[in-house]
Parts: C-alpha cells; sequence; structure tokens
C-alpha cells in the first residue's frame, strides 16, 4: 500500500512539475490596444449581459483587445479588479458597468493618471476635480417614450373595439428612485400623447432582477384592472404573466416576442456600442473623452426592437413621426405643457443633480418650460411623481 | 484488525472497508497533498477540455489572475497584497468560527456576526467623526467586537437555557443582520443603494499599504487563537465540551458558562472581520459586504482540522482558486459556475481524502489467506 503511494505521489509531483513548467510565454509584444471591462454579475444577468456583447461588439470593430472581469461586488474588490487591469493587463481604459461602482473607480482613477476610467450610470463625474473620470448614460427616456407611443395606440385600438375598456396601464418597476421614475413617466406620457385620459398604476419590486416578484406585481396589475402592461426589471416575469393573461405587454432590454408572440408589442433597450466605439476612438486619437456622454436616439444608442405582430394598424408610420420630432426637437419627453403636478403645470424644479451626501436639490432643471432630462448629467434625475400615475407602493432597496 | 469469525460465514467480498487504526502524522499529510495534487490535475484536465489551452497555460493564467505576471519577471505589490487580504478576511471568519466548532456548537452564523460588525464601525464612521481619531478608532474597534460578540450571545443564550437548535438560530441571525443593513442603507444611501466611502474613522495605512493593517491584525489572531485553543484552560474546557458534554459535567466544567463563552469570543472574532472590512477595507457597507465568506470559512476551518495555521494555508488555497478560476472564466468566457466547478473540486478531494486518512479499502486477494 505504502509503494503504491509513493509511487503514485511521485508521478503526480512530475506531472505537477511539467505542469508547472509549461509556464506560458506570451512575449507577444504587439501594441494592441487593451480595454478593460468591469461587469457586476456575469451573461446570466440580463443588464450585464447587455453590456458584455456591447463591449464584444465594439473591440472587435475598434480591432482593440478586450479584458473583462466579471462578478465584481461594488466595494474595494471592484478597486482591486481595477489595479490588476491596469498593472497586470496594462489596459488604456477601464469601464465600470454598476452604480456602485463609481467611488472605487474614482480611487484607482487617482493612483492612474494616464488611465481612462469610464463608467455607466454613474453621477460624480462632472463634479471630479479628476480628468481621468467619465459617466456615460442614455436617453433612454426617449426610447420609453416611444414605447409609451406604441402602447398608447395599442390602447385606443382596444378602445375602439371594445367601448368599456378603461384605459389604464400597469407598470412593474424595481426601485423607487430617479432612474425608474423618468422611464416610467415616459413611458407614461408616450402613451399619454395618443390616448389623453390614460393612467398607470405601479408596483415596485425592490429587486432588479426577480422573476417571482415581477410576475406577482404584473398579475396584481392586471387583476386591477390594468390592460397594458410595461417593466423596468431584468427579468421575464412581467412579459411571462401577460402572455399567460393575454395582455399586452411593453417590454425593456430586448424583444420578448419568441417566449410572448400574442402580448409583445415593443421593446426600449440601451446600446452601448456607440460609447464603447467613442471611447476607444478618443483615446486612440488622443482626444478627452466628455464628462458625461449621453447615448441618444442620433448616435444609435437609444435602440427600439422591431415591433410586435398585434400592435395597432399604422404604428409603425406614427413611430417615424415622433422619433423625427423628438430628434429635431419639436417633441421633448418631459414638455411641462404636457403634464400637471397636483393639479398645477410645474415652472420650476430643482433636481440632485450633483453629489453629496445629503442628496441636495441643487440644479434647476426645467427652462422654458421643459425639464430637460440627462442634461446637466449623463445619469436621469427626473423623479417627479406627476398627476395620472399612482404608486401603489414604493420601494427604495 | 477485521473480525475474523464473522467473515468465516459468509464469502468476503471483494472490496471492503474497515478502519485504520492511527497512523502517523506525516502519512496523513502525505495523503492530503496527494489529494490536492490529483484534483488539480483533474482540474488541469476538465478546464483544458473547456478552453482548448494546455494545462500549463490554464494554470499560467490563474496565477496571473492570482500574483500578475509573476513568472513574467512583473512583480505587482498590489496584486500581492490583494491575495494576503483576500487570505486574512476570510481566515480571519474562519479562526472566528473554529473554537464554536471545536465545542460542537454548529455557528453558521457568521455572516451575520460579521456584517453587523460591519454595520456598526460604518455608523460609527458617519456618526461620530467629531471625536479625535485615536478615540474614534477605539469606539469603532470596541463596539463593532461587542456587536459581532451579542449578534454569537443571542443564540448561545437560547441552546444554553432552552437547548434551542444552533444552527437554525445563527442561520436566522443572519437574515436579521442582512436585513438590518438593507434598511440602513436605504436610510443613509436614500434610492441609490449605495453609500458613498467615507474618509472618517478608517483604519490607519501603514507604509503606505492599505491592506498591511488588517494582514497584520489577524496574523496576531492567529497567534493567539492556536495558543487559547492548544495551550489555555479555556481551550481545554472547549475541547472537553465538544467531545462529551457529560464528561465535562463529571469533572466540573460549567457547560452553559463555556458555551456563552465561546460563542461570544466566536461572534467577537466575527465583528472583527467586519470591521476590518468596512474601517480597513470597503469604507462603505452594503449587504453584501461580507460577500458569503462566512459560509466558506466554515469549510475553511474544518479543511484546517481547527489549526490555525493550517487554515491560514487552507484559506490561502481557497482564495487562490477562487481568484485564479475566476481569471481563467473571464480570460475564455465562461461563465461563473466554472469557478465554483473548479473550487468543488478541490474541496470534494480535500474532504474526501480524510475518508482515506481514517479508513482503509481493502481488496480480497484470491485464494491466499489474508495477511493481518
Amino acid at each position: 500500500m505504502k509503494k503504491i503511494l509513493a509511487l503514485l505521489l511521485a508521478v503526480l509531483m512530475i506531472v505537477g512539475l511539467v505542469a508547472c513548467g509549461e509556464k506560458p510565454n506570451d512575449d507577444k509584444q504587439e501594441e494592441k490596444m487593451k480595454v478593460g471591462f468591469i461587469f457586476l454579475h456575469d451573461e446570466n444577468s440580463t443588464y450585464d449581459k447587455n453590456f458584455i456583447d456591447a463591449a464584444v461588439e465594439a473591440c472587435k470593430n475598434m480591432g482593440v483587445e478586450m479584458v473583462q472581469k466579471t462578478q465584481i461586488p461594488e466595494d474595494s474588490k471592484c478597486y482591486d479588479a481595477a489595479v490588476e487591469l491596469v498593472e497586470v493587463e496594462g489596459c488604456d481604459i477601464v469601464f465600470g458597468d454598476s452604480f456602485g461602482h463609481e467611488p472605487y473607480l474614482i480611487q484607482a482613477a487617482e493612483e492612474y493618471p494616464d488611465v481612462e476610467f469610464c463608467h455607466a450610470t454613474g453621477t460624480q463625474a462632472h463634479t471630479s476635480e479628476l480628468k481621468n473620470i467619465h459617466n456615460a448614460f442614455a436617453s433612454i427616456y426617449q426610447g420609453r417614450y416611444l414605447a409609451g407611443v406604441v402602447a398608447g395606440l395599442k390602447l385606443k385600438e382596444m378602445m375602439d373595439a371594445d367601448d368599456k375598456i378603461v384605459p389604464k396601464m400597469g407598470y412593474v418597476g424595481a426601485f423607487t428612485f430617479a432612474e425608474v421614475m423618468s422611464g416610467y413617466t415616459s413611458f407614461y406620457l408616450g402613451a399619454k400623447s395618443i390616448v389623453p385620459e390614460v393612467t398607470m398604476d405601479v408596483k415596485f419590486t425592490g429587486s432588479w432582477y426577480d422573476e417571482t416578484k415581477e410576475k406577482e406585481a404584473a398579475q396584481a396589475l392586471i387583476q386591477g384592472g390594468c390592460v397594458l402592461i410595461s417593466q423596468h426589471a431584468d427579468s421575464m416575469g412581467a412579459p411571462t404573466a401577460c402572455e399567460n393573461a393575454k395582455v399586452p405587454n411593453v417590454s425593456y432590454n430586448g424583444s420578448t416576442a419568441a417566449a410572448c408572440p400574442e402580448t409583445f408589442l415593443v421593446s426600449s433597450r440601451i446600446n452601448w456600442v456607440p460609447y464603447f466605439e467613442y471611447m476607444i476612438t478618443c483615446v486612440k486619437e488622443g482626444k478627452e473623452i466628455d464628462k458625461d456622454w449621453v447615448g441618444t436616439l442620433d448616435n444609435g444608442a437609444v435602440k427600439l426592437t422591431e415591433l410586435g405582430k398585434n400592435v395597432a394598424a399604422g404604428t409603425a408610420e406614427k413611430l417615424a413621426a415622433v422619433e423625427a420630432g423628438l430628434k429635431d426637437g419639436s417633441i421633448n419627453v418631459f414638455d411641462t405643457a404636457n403634464f400637471t403636478v397636483k393639479g398645477e403645470k410645474l415652472t420650476s424644479y430643482m433636481a440632485d443633480v450633483d453629489y453629496d451626501a445629503d442628496f441636495t436639490k441643487d440644479t434647476e432643471a426645467i427652462e422654458n418650460g421643459i425639464f430637460y432630462e440627462s442634461k446637466h448629467r449623463s445619469g436621469p434625475y427626473f423623479d417627479i411623481e406627476i398627476d395620472g400615475i399612482t404608486l401603489l407602493d414604493r420601494n427604495y432597496g | 484488525m477485521a473480525d475474523k469469525t464473522a467473515q468465516k460465514v459468509h464469502r468476503e467480498p471483494w472490496l471492503h472497508i474497515a478502519k485504520r487504526s492511527e497512523i502517523p502524522g506525516w502519512q496523513a499529510w502525505l495523503i492530503r497533498l496527494a489529494a490536492i495534487l490529483i484534483a488539480f490535475v483533474l482540474v488541469g484536465i476538465i478546464s483544458s477540455l473547456l478552453t482548448g489551452e494546455g494545462i500549463g497555460e490554464v494554470y499560467g493564467i490563474m496565477i496571473r489572475g492570482v500574483f500578475g505576471r509573476l513568472f513574467e519577471g512583473q512583480f505587482s505589490a498590489k496584486m500581492m497584497w490583494r491575495f494576503l487580504q483576500s487570505t486574512a478576511i476570510l481566515l480571519c471568519l474562519s479562526l472566528a468560527v473554529t473554537p464554536a466548532f471545536k465545542m460542537k456548537f454548529w455557528n453558521c452564523g457568521a455572516e451575520g456576526q460579521a456584517l453587523i460588525g460591519g454595520l456598526v464601525a460604518m455608523i460609527c464612521m458617519m456618526n461620530l467623526s467629531g471625536l479625535p481619531y485615536w478615540l474614534l478608532l477605539v469606539v469603532i474597534v470596541v463596539t463593532s467586537t461587542l456587536a459581532g460578540a451579542v449578534w454569537g450571545l443571542i443564540p448561545a443564550l437560547f441552546k444554553a437555557q432552552y437547548g434551542t437548535n444552533e444552527t437554525l438560530f445563527t442561520l436566522m441571525m443572519n437574515y436579521v443582520a442582512t436585513q438590518i443593513t438593507a434598511y440602513y442603507v436605504y436610510l443613509v444611501g436614500k434610492g441609490s443603494g449605495t453609500i458613498n466611502p467615507v474618509d472618517t474613522g478608517n483604519l490607519p495605512v501603514l507604509f503606505g499599504a492599505p491592506y498591511l493593517l488588517n494582514i497584520l491584525i489577524v496574523a496576531i489572531l492567529t497567534v493567539a487563537l492556536f495558543i487559547y485553543l492548544k495551550n489555555s484552560k479555556q481551550g481545554y474546557e472547549i475541547t472537553v465540551v465538544g467531545e462529551s458534554q457529560n464528561t465535562a459535567r463529571y469533572i466540573g466544567i460549567n457547560v452553559k458558562k463555556v458555551i456563552i463563552r465561546t460563542m461570544m469570543i466566536s461572534g467577537a472574532l466575527c465583528g472583527v472581520a467586519g470591521m476590518l472590512l468596512v474601517a480597513g477595507t470597503n469604507h462603505s457597507v452594503n449587504t453584501n459586504t461580507v460577500g458569503g465568506q462566512g459560509f466558506t470559512a466554515i469549510m475553511v476551518s474544518w479543511l484546517g482540522q481547527f489549526n490555525a495555521f493550517i487554515m491560514a494555508g487552507m484559506a490561502a488555497l481557497i482564495v487562490f482558486l477562487k481568484s485564479g478560476a475566476a481569471k481563467v472564466a473571464d480570460t475564455f468566457f465562461l461563465n461563473s459556475s466554472y469557478a465554483d466547478i473548479v473550487s468543488g473540486i478541490v474541496i470534494l478531494f480535500l474532504v474526501g481524502c480524510e475518508f482515506f486518512i481514517r479508513y482503509t479499502v481493502k481488496i480480497r486477494r484470491n485464494k491466499k489467506e489474508e495477511t493481518v
């Protein structure tokens, strides 16, 4: 027995030594630019998948090497990941995809002034003294407004077919904060531009991804009399509930037509490829990256998917017209002429734009009767509760 | 060794398992080493099949993910610190659960005990910034340690008084700690769900290395716990209570007192780990601050056979595997399941080899009499 064991050990040690001896020797000194990406989860989360897919595509298009770090939580592990991407991998740009990554990216940005740090959904770049930290977001409210128009047309069609239908929509949100509030309000205003008497109920799940909760919230809204549902959360919960109940659904982050062919209307999503290509181009050409970059319909960052098969007739034509209006500025999503707060038209609103620990409302967001979202920084700051939308609950996370 | 008379009745099976008599320590360690080596070879083969790279390449990438380009002549101090820091935190939690486990008190609440310690540290950092720096540090250390101790004390009291199941109780205390932390993050961070790091009450940075103090503290705790368990009277009491509560009572040990005291120590050490994570590392807190390490620590403690120094090695091994495997997964666009598979294989072998240390597999030899 001992002999066998000794022999086994000897063999294993040799194998082990050989394995260690075969160190990779990639001394390929081709100076290909490297871009490092820090992702909160991995491809199993639709949120991160949207970023990962875009990163792969953009790096391929730009001929640069992509290095990723997945499953990076929002603490000093994010700083550690950034250090690894810079020191070990030699990245020229480091990008983080989650809100809470920001302070740790800033910490790394301080230490590596020659590397550009870019961050999605963050809020602190425009007030930071560092030159190499940048925020990016997209005016997804434009996409949601368009999706709202599709919803409005569908509602109108349903009301024309059956005059007993009350135009009430339902919305499943993740958390009660600006990103979500800005999203559902723009969706509502899009629908309202077609059906002026429309109302909407909103329920929050308190999670970005919780299939059961999202499904239950959608079912509760349907039982509460909502005839059309949309959502701002990442799972298939709400679309599935809608398909089961045969209630039209406006999706988010990508088409759900395959799983929900009867009820899928349209979906809006942020396409990150333009931003990634932009930041890579800037570094290649030695230009400064914007402190706050906003993706729009124009630069291809705000996207609508193809229309579902059961949208109202004439939807495509109407969409094209509204999109043109949004692009040339003749239509503004948050035009104060189109909504009221406690029965009154809004003339002034101080939004919390600049970062501080107390969330001070510091910037006037309304100019010439229009609330300009994503103007003073890329991350959304529209957090007003307007008339016509009822929050059935609240969840701050 | 085996009972011959019982075997005579039936035909002896081709293979049977018998308990070993004690084997020398070095032999046991040879078996463990062999298990680790086999596991590493297996991991290499599986990785090689998954990635299409050679075993050597895969391990090269693993090493790069942990230590940087060390073998290419590029030393990255920050990568070394990061490795030591991760090991230290995991080790601190492992040290913390060890006295309880040695007493056969199944403390599955390290996660919550550490989180509550971290949370209390954060509350002090945010609200007591007016205090002189040294006093603030003292307050942070004392309160977070106490918070952890209290979180350990509550299930211990119920166990000692009412005989409640400590596994369930400590697990439930984890959820309570998580929910309290979630509420605090909501209070301070409003809707954003995060608290921006604060710069008051951070542990001092020694010699420009941010993680050095954490590592030193855990190193001291490692030695202290080793001595406490091995050479102190209390350590001996823990062993006796763990072996047999009746024996302990017979020789006049106050079992209730030992349970309560030991769980307070266990919780307090978890509180220290939480304090290191918040005041010494992240300078912020969220529900994911401990990140499941409180459960990994249970495994490290068992694998290290409650010996503080072996636990240090096991913690380093697990950290190496986790971050190395994550690097391989990222490089080849495998998802996080890969890292779970890799650490799963190694841990399975490590746990499995204990079987071969305690038992021996005997194969029947044809026709010949079995030797003794």
